[in-house]
């Protein structure tokens, strides 16, 4: 390779970082920042200093993750049981990282940098990866989602860090529709990108499960509607799904 | 609340968030390096992982915190219903979707002297 083959490739990875960048202007990622505004005024309310919830955005990232966080640490939880309730929550991670993978990797990809590119994966990064992704260049994939990615994450820690001041004074009704975005977007974003019919039945179940266990066993509401129901609308889908094949 | 001074704090955020997050997505890297996309065990983990994310939902919707604690529940049925309503009205549009709800959430509040 000459030096000025070398020089073009370098742009053109700078190009496609920034390409990624631009998603920062998409409507998923303006309603991210508008539902971190919410989060924000949550923490507000549970009293946690802003250093310490711009270190939050930063190192875990996923919103929902956040959310089970802080009403652990809000009902004062011991560590053992906030790591349970938050890793038991972030399950989904999983999946929706190994269904990324196979799009973002390329025939050079190493595996260092799908595990450091991996931490910055959340349902909008996700959402906006699986849509557009398609259309960069398989070897450029992984550079295109770290330039949406990074930049996400970097503009919504220093939105946390500004807003956090602000957001105390908002009027009732602004700090209320804030704080019902996380939850309407959440249900909106899952049941629109969803690519297999067991997610709706999954999330139809865990909607239901969801104060159902929590009325039961308020301890481990979650754990359970998530496995108990999850379980059920696979076995559900499952046998709808073998129906289906059998008359058809 | 003394967990909140000091370094403690950052190594309970640490510990409780991100290495309870970044496990899952390290294993997830591990796991699409060979995962077959049609398996019955993959739909599974979707199923839970779903349902999980639903019964948070749920919880935020049911037994919200700060200003909406104090909004009456059928409210926020409502501005649910009513955006799930525009949701499928408008082709599965998240954007109209989330906009009705928050309106007729803002509009409801409005109205109680919020």
């Amino acid at each position: 390779m000459t030096s000025m083959e070398r020089v073009k490739d370098d742009r053109s990875s700078l190009a496609w970082f920034l390409t990624g960048a631009r998603g920062i202007f998409s409507l998923p990622a303006i309603i991210l920042m508008l539902s971190f505004v919410g989060f924000c005024s949550l923490t507000v309310q549970a009293g946690i200093p802003p250093e310490q919830v711009v270190f939050m955005t930063g190192i875990v990232w996923a919103l929902p993750a956040k959310v089970i966080l802080v009403s652990s640490i809000l009902s004062g939880a011991s560590l053992a049981t906030a790591f349970l309730a938050v890793t038991l929550s972030s399950v989904r991670l999983m999946p929706m990282v190994a269904a990324l993978v196979p799009e973002l990797r390329g025939s050079r990809t190493p595996t260092w940098l799908l595990l450091v590119l991996s931490h910055f994966v959340a349902i909008t990064a996700w959402v906006f990866a699986m849509e557009r992704v398609q259309e960069v260049p398989r070897d450029r994939r992984a550079t295109f989602f770290a330039g949406f990615s990074i930049t996400l994450v970097t503009a919504n820690m220093l939105l946390v860090g500004i807003v956090y001041h602000v957001v105390a004074e908002f009027p009732p009704i602004i700090a209320g529709c804030l704080f019902f975005l996380t939850p309407v977007y959440f249900l909106a974003s899952i049941w629109h990108s969803a690519r297999h019919p067991v997610v709706y039945a999954a999330l139809g179940v865990g909607l239901l499960a969801g104060p159902l266990f929590y009325w039961i066993a308020p301890e481990f509401d979650i754990l359970l509607a998530g496995v108990g129901g999850g379980t059920l609308a696979w076995l559900g889908e499952r046998i709808w799904r073998s129906r289906q094949e059998k008359s058809a | 609340m003394t967990w909140l001074d000091g370094w403690w704090a950052y190594a309970f955020i640490a510990i409780a968030g991100w290495l309870a997050t970044d496990i899952w997505r390290w294993l997830g890297v591990l796991a699409g390096k060979r995962l077959r996309e049609d398996s019955e065990a993959l739909n599974w983990v979707r199923a839970v992982a779903t349902a999980l994310v639903a019964a948070v939902i749920a919880k935020l919707i049911l037994y919200p915190t700060g200003v909406l604690a104090q909004s009456p529940l059928w409210l926020r049925l409502g501005a649910l219903i009513v955006g799930a309503i525009a949701f499928f009205l408008a082709r599965q549009k998240p954007t109209v979707g989330i906009a009705t709800s928050i309106a007729v959430l803002g509009a409801g509040l409005w109205w109680l002297g919020f």
